[in-house]
């Protein structure tokens, strides 16, 4: 069997749960071969749990650069991995850095690139959605090497464990020219969220969540699905929430991934503010809400419960990534 | 300082976009096409550089005719000359070819001090069109930037993605890309939008870009099969018994919109 | 919905675009852009609160729309027809912001560049155009609109100085406006003057109450014996022409906007309707609302059609004044009728300012009347056409 190539996701310390998802679905094409980029040491601390979910090598390229620069180390590492091991796949999560990673290290290979597979099967061919949803497409690389780049949470991980070989990957060392350094680090600012006609999650509240205090519920839902947050006209009316978040006629119009009416009754200059949504969920305590005929999943019930539940179920959903 | 200014059509973000039937390329005769927005991020950064210190630039599309739109609106914000790469050839181009193409557009530009582009087309997703860049021209990527500043021969920058924000620093030249929460872009003025008219463009094709390219590949991948999704399909209804938030949770999950 | 998606620009029908410039597509579409981020959600507020966006005068002036049918002076200088389609879109936003600029530039700025002296224009032009400072012009009194000859403002000689005494009414921009041009009678005829802000016994009063415009000032000006120096005074004009080449530029833009009013209307119309079931079906599937639609459409279009021409003619120093009024008593009375109509298709929301069409046709009625009223304007056709003056 081929080896296939599985960029690990780590903080230095533990392993993220989309790499045990990339070595699942890389057991379709060969053995799961791990790359680990980190600063030296980190490879023996991965090791255990790598193996555990079904890696059979474990590449280690470590030195003290590599946590200092922004991508490059990643992108030397899995081409000398590719150049040593030659191959069936290499697969890279969806994330902003694996993006990058992938893309370098396809165009340095002069391979074939698909991005954000929702599925892959063993002949190689990829499913990917795209255009908000609109299409399913299959794709399969025609030139080199594939580089694929694996949506999160796509695959459930699996365990399947063996014993994994250690190899080392000697990095080059970086040159300050051509690659960005990391200066300093922080988590996103509290409250940070994405404005309303950009963002891919907006999650809204209507008269339904009853006050200014209410629209608490609507905020932790949005922080949880990294959205924006929204507001119809009647909560914004009653003061409930600022206008610059009014969604509909004389409002914004937004055109999300996913659009989450709370306590929204759905009036016509509303829709008219979100109905082109991808997918639509509403949670109304009116089985005759308007916003129900429209919506993708509809709830009947009170928001004070649906919706913390919900935030609960997501937020832990999000902490085991 | 020499600033290049990566910019690109998309079809209007409001339009429904559709894939041609033949070769399951975006369709973009059904659409209308507008200069992406976090293009006019990008035009806008490199124009608050103009204002502050001496700075040309020069802005590059990739794209067929219309792509010449693009081009003038950033002119018309302030931009100085324009390299229009149009050739048939391109049609269909991978993110690596485009990037290849990019690349030798901008080593045409003459001491390049900053690539600055959008982090991400509305079109593509990939996001990985200006790390490819750098890649190509061997300069730091200093990508996916909230706050840009350029002083004494380096880039500091925030980047900001799902991970939280970090501080980059790299020495120019360099390549930036930027987020939608950059700036505001300007409008173009009446004044500048009819100066656009007399600023040069070049049109360049992949002869001029790739004299000796053997083996052109215009696209490494190949698609098999596009199949537009089934329209919204009636919609799940259910009354919550205590645990619709986790039902809606799995709902969410299995759709993969968390 | 079965078959071709529903064209929501009523104008595409008849595809104007092709018969306009890349230049005068641009400009249009700046604009419009700019109103739909800074003007559009805050508009229907505006209206209620009679409020006028004051700051964003000098953002329209960094765009270049004040005056920018103008040349020096740091007016843009675009053609006629670029500045018919700025206030198309002015007026699709909202006919006071058409308004203010019409005065700003046509009324104010015009009779600046084409009536002043020199240091008149140096004076004042730039300011008008960057939005900086504000104009308004005054020829309309209490009691002297159609028939502006008769009217009493008056400037009478003291040594150097002239002493003006009288006072205007209707006039837009009046109680923020940093200059005024004010038209008066004087022993030589009828005279133009540009009167500052603050100069002693200028004061104005905004008119309250109003059911039109309502997110425009429009104010009263009173003249108390107020000494201006003869470098105040319009050296290039002289009797009623100066006046009314000024309002022959503000209607020109008028024809445009107007046609801007109607197709948002219909725009709304439309996307509602599309919108909108009754009887199992969207009511844009109606054979009565549909006549409702398509007729509209035929109506905007010619508007539209005959606006573009009239700027060729424009552009080509051709037009006369009697084509402008054809332009603005056909465009303005189709618009109010569009308007109207469109309303019906909204049915009970229609009344909401949700919706664009009742405001476009309140704001129409004043647009109907200013500019020289529709009546007076069919007078002007008619005495084109036959020869005979039936003004009185």
């Amino acid at each position: 069997m081929p080896e296939v190539l599985v960029l690990v996701d780590h903080d230095g310390e533990h392993v993220n749960k989309s790499t045990y998802e990339l070595l699942a679905v890389a057991r379709r094409l060969g053995d799961p071969g791990a790359v680990v980029v980190g600063t030296p040491g980190t490879a023996t601390r991965l090791m255990e749990s790598l193996a555990r979910y079904g890696a059979t090598s474990v590449h280690a390229a470590e030195s003290k650069d590599a946590a200092e620069f922004l991508v490059t180390p990643a992108v030397d590492a899995l081409e000398l991995a590719v150049r040593d091991t030659s191959p069936a796949a290499v697969l890279v999560s969806a994330t902003t850095d694996g993006r990058e990673v992938a893309a370098r290290l396809a165009a340095r290979l002069g391979a074939g690139l698909l991005i954000d597979a929702v599925d892959l099967d063993s002949s190689g061919v990829v499913t990917q959605i795209v255009f908000g949803g609109s299409y399913t497409v299959r794709s399969q690389v025609t030139h080199g090497i594939p580089v694929i780049t694996v949506r999160p949470g796509a695959f459930e991980p699996e365990e399947h464990p063996g014993e994994a070989v250690e190899r080392t990957i000697t990095l080059p060392v970086v040159d300050p020219a051509t690659s960005a350094r990391v200066t300093d680090r922080r988590t996103a600012p509290a409250g940070d969220r994405p404005g309303l006609t950009e963002a891919t999650v907006v999650v809204s509240g209507g008269r339904g969540v009853g006050g200014a205090d209410g629209f608490e519920l609507v905020e932790q839902l949005a922080d949880a699905l990294g959205g924006a947050v929204g507001a119809s006209r009647a909560a914004v009316d009653a003061g409930y929430y600022p206008h610059r978040f009014q969604v509909g006629q004389t409002g914004k119009t937004v055109s999300p991934q996913l659009y989450i009416a709370l306590g929204i009754s759905g009036a016509i200059q509303h829709l008219a503010g979100m109905q082109t949504s991808k997918t639509i969920v509403a949670v109304n305590k009116d089985p005759e809400a308007p916003i129900l005929d429209l919506a993708d999943y509809g709830v009947v019930g009170d928001l004070f419960a649906v919706a913390p539940q919900l935030t609960r179920e997501v937020a832990a959903r999000r902490a085991v990534g | 300082m020499n600033i290049v200014v990566l910019v690109k059509q998309v079809p209007d973000s409001g339009a429904e976009r559709t894939l041609s039937r033949t070769d399951h390329t975006l369709d973009r005769a059904g659409a209308e096409l507008v200069l992406d927005e976090i293009n006019e991020r990008a035009a806008e950064e490199a124009l608050r550089l103009k204002e502050t210190a001496d700075a040309h630039i020069t802005v590059v599309s990739m794209g067929p005719d219309s792509a010449l739109d693009a081009i003038r609106k950033v002119l018309a914000m302030g931009a100085d000359r324009g390299i229009h790469i149009c050739d048939d050839r391109l049609h269909g181009a991978d993110l690596l070819t485009t990037a290849k193409v990019l690349a030798a557009a901008v080593r045409t530009v003459a001491d390049v001090d900053l690539v600055l582009a959008g982090d991400a087309a509305t079109d593509g997703g990939a996001s990985a069109v200006p790390a490819v860049v750098a890649d190509l021209l061997a300069l730091p990527q200093v990508t996916h930037v909230r706050q840009l500043d350029v002083d004494a021969g380096r880039v500091r920058a925030l980047r900001e993605t799902e991970n939280g924000q970090t501080t980059l620093d790299a020495p120019l030249p360099a390549l930036v890309s930027v987020t939608e929460k950059i700036n505001e872009p300007r409008y173009p003025s009446f004044k500048g939008i009819m100066a656009a008219k007399k600023k040069p463009v070049d049109t360049v094709g992949l002869d001029d870009l790739l004299p000796d390219a053997d083996g052109f590949l215009v696209s490494r991948t190949r698609v098999v099969e596009a199949v537009p999704r089934p329209p919204r399909a009636a919609g799940t209804r259910i009354a919550d018994d205590g645990s619709a938030g986790r039902q809606l949770a799995a709902y969410l999950i299995a759709q993969k919109l968390v | 919905m079965s078959g071709a998606k529903p064209m929501k620009d009523p104008l595409d029908l008849l595809d104007l675009a092709s018969t306009l410039t890349d230049e005068e597509r641009e400009i249009q579409a700046t604009v419009a852009k700019f109103l739909a981020d800074r003007v559009r959600p805050h508009i229907g507020e505006w209206f209620e609160n009679a409020h006028f966006a004051r700051e964003l005068a000098p953002e329209l002036g960094k765009l270049g729309v004040l005056g920018m049918h103008l040349d020096g002076y740091g007016c843009a200088g675009t053609n006629a027809v670029s500045y018919g389609l700025a206030c198309l879109e002015l007026e699709a936003a909202d006919s006071g912001f058409r308004s203010f600029v019409s005065v700003q530039g046509s009324l104010s700025m015009f009779s600046i560049w084409k009536w002043g002296s020199e240091e008149q224009k140096q004076e004042w032009l730039p300011r008008l155009a960057a939005g900086e400072a504000i104009g308004c012009f005054g020829l309309t009194e209490p009691d002297f609109g159609s028939n502006p000859s008769g009217m009493r403002t008056r400037a009478v000689r003291d040594g150097a100085d002239w002493i003006l005494n009288g006072s205007k009414m209707w006039i837009t921009n009046g109680g923020i406006a940093d200059v005024a041009t004010v038209w008066a009678q004087t022993e030589d005829g009828i005279r133009g003057f540009l009167v500052p802000r603050g100069t002693p016994g200028f004061t104005t009063q905004d008119i309250k109450q109003k059911m039109s415009l309502r997110a425009s000032i429009t104010s009263e000006l009173y003249f108390d014996n107020v000494r201006l120096p003869d470098s105040a005074r319009l050296p290039l004009a002289e009797g009623l022409r100066g006046p009314l080449s000024c309002l022959n530029e503000a209607r020109f833009g008028i024809l445009f906007g107007a046609v801007g009013a109607a197709r948002d209307s219909i725009q709304a119309a439309i996307e509602y309707a599309d919108s909108r079931v009754q009887f199992d079906k969207p009511i844009s599937a109606f054979q009565l609302t549909q006549k409702k639609l398509a007729d509209m459409s035929v109506s905007v279009g010619n508007a539209a059609l005959l606006a573009v021409h009239l700027g060729r003619l424009k552009d080509q120093h051709r037009i006369r004044p009697e084509q402008i009024s054809v332009g603005k008593l056909n465009n303005v009375r189709e618009a109010i009728a569009i308007a109207r109509e469109c309303r019906t298709i909204l049915g009970a929301n229609g009344i909401s300012l949700e919706y664009s069409p009742l405001r476009h046709a309140n704001n129409l009625e004043s647009v109907l009347t200013y500019e020289g009223t529709s009546e007076m304007h069919t007078l002007v056709v008619g005495q084109a056409i036959t020869g005979q003056a039936a003004f009185r």
